[in-house]
């Protein structure tokens, strides 16, 4: 595979131990420096809270089986999906992609030997961990009702540890700033000699975009909820109507940050999509530019369209018309994307691995949730189905379906390199294929509730909507069962010997000129650029994608 | 590209400071630089939040807004925005002592930076215990007698939110000054090795910028 240039000698020369290896021991671990080991302990992590997260689904899924009192009371319903969409947001999907794979994966594919800052790195891991405890933490208090938007005026009048929780996202704030700065800083200064911006795989374009809105809006958010603590603690007043605040000021502060970061959810997906799509499609990408500069635009554009969260919050007319016009504006970048993917696949050499089926997965998942988001940026629609399940819905196929196939894509796609073993491919398919299922069931009949006016939030519901709510809970539960086996033949793997090939897939970029698993300083010497990320022409058959079965 | 030439800063020499992941110490300190300018992007957008909030609550409560600030003792507001400016004078002339490799005048100069931020402090806490004294806190602990306009509290919220907040990013500057001061004595820094000097001080110039911006918003308003 190898038309890059190194410095090393030819295989003779002395091996070196992996990264895995290269120191041993706890202690090393937990001091490294090394951006593969942080993008692996981030991995661990952000699994471990993925599974808290998807436990409280399930529950809250268990209690919606019946119309009346299932499992739990109204309160701690409340506390439940609160726990649930604060976990699932701060400790998993905002870090998933850009800190777990991106910090493993961004600088193999930019032929460098670590992040730029390797220091701060560590220490937004060590960040996170203490934002991880303080959320969980929470439940000591009695726990947080409040939903993970934290609206005011009721966040500033509940009890428990509603200010702890917020204190503990703007700690995590720090950590997903420190991430943004590192890659920003690493794409600017550390891309292989001969790697121009149009040289770059389309990961790193990716996950810049991801940066800029982790570095320009993370802040505001930070801010925001500095001021909500200062409210419950001092009273200082900025929301609270009675002494002569805006309750719905904090609606506007927090959107600013947090529509943006839908995008800080949602580009990293696509960036991983960027990546596995072509390698196994065995083609070049279909407009390069196309994606690379629609990231930036949807970076760019995320910030302009806060307000349509708050259509029915109380907003002029004339303010809503805009807000609603530029959200249709930013289905544009996200749907030239997705056409350039499937003209990608046009044609192409496809082969059916595990990644490219969660690839699959997602362009099917993220159309739905992107076409639905449409719906909801109508004034009119929007009034009717605001607050309902179809809000749910629609934001768990852009956040959560999009962004845990692109993550399991991901995941699956750099497997061999991180670790130096294959997977079970077969039980891998069948897991994609229980995911898809799951996924569609659990939240396809929820489209339809919620469009009938069942609102979101609510512990019980009218007999009617029972048969929807028995499906879409038997959907969590298939969807639970791919993610268990998904689990269990990655885990098993490990047991076996490290016998991946250096590039299973047969891909063109950088990082598959590493050792699987790589040693600590990525590659022996400097890798020189010879050839474009996704240029397949020179090379039509590819060495060791029968290693891969 | 982003490689090779940069001979407008270290030299060629590659010093002891060279971390393994970089080439050459230009591009290491490209990048020592670049992340510091995205750090202090979002420390404008962390205080800009404030200011957006000052602004907004400003314009609804003009009346309260005006009273409250005239508790605020100008004089000492003034003397703090002249010693600040001081300090981010001597500050740029130690960045100049460290890229000229003159260690004695770097080390004279961070120790009058450091002075000018204590002086700062000094004369905040003076502020502060003045107000303290007058019962004109922020929110519910606002206990001030004989007002005669109503909602002044809310100014005292953003007084004490922002420059508190300010104070904060004042200290920790005094730390990472103090830490830079160490490594001079110790003769790190010199025309081949300056970048925490220069980034240190691209930190404490936002430091003062920021206070440019708090003392006419809230002792000058009019």
């Amino acid at each position: 595979m190898a038309e890059t240039i190194s410095t090393h000698g030819a295989a003779g020369a002395a091996p070196h131990l992996d990264y895995l290896e290269d120191p041993k021991g706890l202690w090393s671990w937990l001091t490294t420096v090394d951006h593969k080991r942080i993008g692996l302990m981030y991995m661990w992590s952000v699994l471990f809270f993925f599974l808290v997260g998807g436990l409280l689904a399930l529950l809250i899924r268990l209690e919606l089986l019946t119309p009346k009192q299932t499992i739990m009371t109204a309160e701690q319903y409340n506390r439940l999906f609160t726990l649930h969409g604060a976990v699932m947001v701060f400790l998993v999907i905002i870090p998933a992609i850009p800190a777990a794979l991106g910090n493993f994966a961004l600088p193999l594919l930019l032929g460098a030997k670590d992040v730029a800052f390797p220091k701060l790195n560590l220490a937004s891991l060590y960040i996170f961990w203490i934002g991880a405890v303080m959320a969980v933490s929470t439940l000591l208090l009695g726990g947080v009702d409040t939903g993970w938007t934290f609206y005011t005026p009721y966040s500033t009048s509940t009890g428990g540890g509603v200010s702890l929780m917020v204190l503990a996202a703007f700690v995590l704030g720090f950590s997903s700033i420190f991430t943004g700065v590192n890659f920003i800083a690493t794409i600017h200064t550390l891309r292989a000699p001969k790697m121009g911006w149009f040289e770059m795989p389309l990961f790193a374009w990716g996950m810049y975009s991801t940066a800029v809105i982790q570095i320009l809006a993370t802040p505001v958010l930070g801010i925001t909820l500095l001021l909500l603590v200062m409210e419950r603690v001092l009273g200082v007043g900025i929301f609270d109507a009675q002494l002569g605040g805006d309750p719905v000021l904090f609606q506007h502060f927090f959107w600013f940050y947090s529509h943006p970061a839908v995008y800080i959810m949602i580009l990293p997906a696509m960036a991983v999509i960027s990546e596995v799509i072509p390698t196994f499609s065995k083609k070049t990408i279909f407009g390069y530019k196309a994606i690379a500069f629609s990231s930036v635009t949807i970076a760019l554009l995320g910030f302009l369209v806060w307000a349509h969260h708050m259509f029915v919050a109380g907003m002029s007319l004339f303010a809503g018309a805009i807000f609603s016009f530029l959200t249709f504006f930013i289905a544009i970048p996200s749907a030239i994307k997705v056409f350039n993917w499937i003209a990608t696949m046009w044609r192409g050499s496809i082969s059916l691995e595990a990644p490219m089926l969660y690839a699959i997965n997602f362009l099917l998942i993220f159309t739905i949730g992107g076409l639905t988001g449409l719906f909801l940026a109508s004034l009119s629609t929007d009034v009717h189905l605001h607050d309902t399940y179809f809000v749910v819905s629609h934001f768990h196929y852009v956040m959560a379906g999009s962004n845990l196939t692109a993550f399991l894509a991901g995941m699956h796609y750099w497997w061999p390199k991180m670790f130096g073993r294959m997977y079970n491919s077969r039980l891998a398919a069948i897991g994609c294929g229980l995911v898809f299922v799951g996924f569609n069931a659990t939240f396809l009949p929820q489209f339809v509730i919620g469009s009938r006016g069942m609102p979101r939030r609510y512990y019980n519901y009218l007999p009617q909507f029972q048969d929807l709510h028995v499906a879409s809970t038997v959907g969590s539960w298939i969807l639970a069962a791919g993610l268990f086996l998904t689990a269990a033949y990655l885990l098993a793997s490990l047991r076996g010997p490290k016998t991946a090939p250096a590039n299973p897939w047969g891909g063109r970029t950088l990082e598959w000129e590493a050792n699987s698993p790589p040693i600590t300083h990525n590659f022996e010497g400097q890798p020189v650029l010879q050839h474009g990320p996704y240029d397949y022409r020179a090379n039509p058959a590819p060495v060791g994608v029968e290693d891969a079965h | 590209m982003t490689t090779a030439t940069h001979t407008g800063h270290a030299g060629d020499g590659n010093s002891k400071f060279l971390q393994h992941h970089f080439r050459e110490m230009g591009q290491q300190f490209e990048a020592a630089k670049l992340g510091m300018w995205l750090f202090l992007v979002t420390e404008v957008l962390l205080f800009g939040g404030l200011f957006v909030g000052y602004g907004i609550m400003h314009a609804r409560h003009p009346e309260a807004f005006m009273a409250a600030h005239h508790h605020l003792d100008k004089v000492m507001g003034a003397v703090n925005t002249v010693v600040l400016l001081i300090s981010s004078f001597t500050m740029v002339l130690a960045v100049w002592a460290a890229q000229t490799s003159r260690r004695t005048l770097c080390i004279l100069f961070l120790i009058l930076t450091l002075l000018c931020a204590g002086v700062f402090l000094v004369v905040k806490y003076f502020e502060y215990s003045h107000k303290f004294h007058d019962g004109l806190l922020p929110g519910k602990y606002y206990t001030h007698q004989g007002d005669t306009v109503p909602g002044q509290f809310m100014f005292f919220s953003f007084y004490f939110m922002m420059t508190g907040l300010h104070g904060i990013h004042v200290l920790i500057g005094m730390i990472a000054i103090l830490w830079i001061l160490v490594r001079a004595i110790r003769g790190d820094f010199s025309s081949q090795y300056y970048s925490p000097v220069d980034i240190t001080g691209l930190y404490w110039h936002l430091v003062d910028l920021i206070w440019i911006y708090v003392f006419p918003l809230m002792y000058l308003i009019s």
